[in-house]
């Protein structure tokens, strides 16, 4: 395996380009799954009848394959960021929404009780209880969701739209392996980097694991 | 509604016109090669998986070691890991590693994740039995660990199932074969074809472990399982 460092060196500008529209077009997605999963978490928590169902679809959506889905997109939205985008959205669903779930239920019913007795309203209890106490675990699922998303978006690149997939296309019709190795290393870095952004949060957010002398993850 | 209809009307001109039903760009044959590319990497990947969070969980060592390890997997990115091994070496060899890469962290994860949550109680039942360190781990902790376990090999089938149609991209066929062919040439209909098919595959793999959960689990387990 021989490495262009000069290579690498000429093309810094190109791949932080890449590198940068690589993570919107991970993340974003991560982002609206996020803002989708916790008001259903919510209301699947509310009226359980909702979550298999919502459930059930999460997972036939995840099964579909991701070139595949970006395929069914194309005639909708065209070879444009949404293609890739939505499919990721849809993806993202199937970590989230049952952590979300999962991490209301983590709410034990005392701490429940006694945000009651303290005379909490169902939405003030909603926010300054059950969801601070659920983080860990919607977190948690965030950080599969993102760091999968990270890694799916080179396939975008078969339609046009990948980020640091570009790269990984163009090192392979060149036959160039420096070019290829450059971008999924990045990938992974930024994979990496994400993950430890994410943990800082929920160290943040919960300050009380820490003061515990044990984060809870 | 009506667009639906259409895919599905497209899908189907091309599933029963008789030239797809033979050769090698047939779908028995493409489909064949799909399944024997997920079934062998699958199969490693449990055997790795499994082996490693089985020791890692009843031993309780190492856990947070294999648990990163699994995580920075997860982070590489399937497609550039077989693209460059293929431009090093042109075989079938270097997707099947790609995706036993993909396959192992889900598979690890939650075999351990079950392991380590079985009830100190239950083990210490088993131990009170009589069993030594292997017969707890066989017959006390991996029966409870099992709706995990059953749930990790799920989502790596379906990703492998999934994924496998990056097989084609470098020219090893499979299902991924009608996408790409379908997407180089602008026929839309290849494309919704072997669509369909990866899809309905994937389903299958669901159905699947739906029913090997109803007849493998202890019912006294069922309903307690989540995803991890």
């Amino acid at each position: 395996m021989d490495i262009d460092w000069s290579w690498i060196a000429d093309h810094r500008d190109t791949l932080t380009e890449h590198a940068l529209i690589h993570l919107r077009l991970a993340l974003l997605p991560v982002l609206f799954g996020l803002l989708i999963s916790l008001p259903l978490g919510v209301l699947c928590r509310r009226w359980g009848w909702l979550y298999p169902p919502a459930l059930t679809i999460a997972n036939v959506l995840y099964a579909v394959p991701s070139l595949a889905l970006f395929m069914i997109f194309i005639q909708y939205t065209g070879l444009t960021a949404s293609t890739v985008m939505i499919p990721l959205t849809l993806y993202s669903l199937s970590v989230l929404i049952p952590n979300v779930v999962d991490g209301l239920a983590s709410v034990s019913e005392p701490v429940r009780q006694a945000a009651i007795a303290m005379g909490f309203g169902t939405l003030r209890r909603l926010m300054q209880v059950e969801l601070p106490i659920a983080v860990p675990i919607v977190i948690a699922g965030t950080r599969v969701a993102a760091v999968s998303s990270i890694s799916l978006v080179a396939v975008g690149q078969l339609i046009g739209q990948g980020g640091l997939g570009y790269d990984i296309i163009r090192g392979y019709q060149l036959q160039f392996q420096t070019q290829i190795v450059a971008a999924t290393v990045l990938i992974v870095l930024l994979a990496l980097v994400t993950d430890a952004i994410l943990v800082t949060v929920q160290r943040l957010l919960t300050p009380w694991a820490r003061a515990r002398g044990k984060a809870a993850s | 509604m009506n667009d639906l209809w259409n895919q599905i009307d497209l899908f189907w001109t091309w599933l029963t016109a008789s030239s797809q039903w033979h050769g090698a760009d047939g779908i028995p044959h493409r489909l064949l090669q799909h399944l024997y590319y997920s079934g062998v990497s699958l199969l490693c990947a449990a055997v790795i998986g499994l082996a490693l969070g089985l020791v890692v969980g009843h031993t309780g060592r190492g856990g947070f070691l294999a648990i990163s390890i699994a995580n920075i997997a997860r982070a590489i990115p399937t497609f550039g890991l077989v693209l460059f091994v293929v431009v090093i070496e042109y075989s079938i060899i270097p997707v099947l590693v790609a995706l036993v890469a993909l396959a192992v962290p889900p598979i690890l994860v939650n075999t351990f994740e079950g392991v380590r949550a079985v009830d100190p109680d239950a083990k210490d039942a088993a131990r009170g039995m009589g069993m030594t360190g292997w017969g707890v781990l066989w017959r006390a902790e991996l029966p409870i660990a099992l709706p995990l376990i059953l749930l990790g090999l799920r989502t790596s089938a379906i990703q492998v199932v999934a994924t496998a149609t990056i097989a084609a991209y470098p020219g090893f066929g499979g299902l991924g074969r009608y996408i790409i062919d379908g997407l180089a040439r602008n026929d839309y209909q290849l494309v919704v074809g072997g669509t369909v098919l990866v899809v309905l595959l994937a389903l299958i793999v669901q159905l699947i472990f739906a029913g090997l959960r109803r007849l493998i689990i202890s019912p006294g387990l069922l309903g307690s399982a989540r995803s991890s």
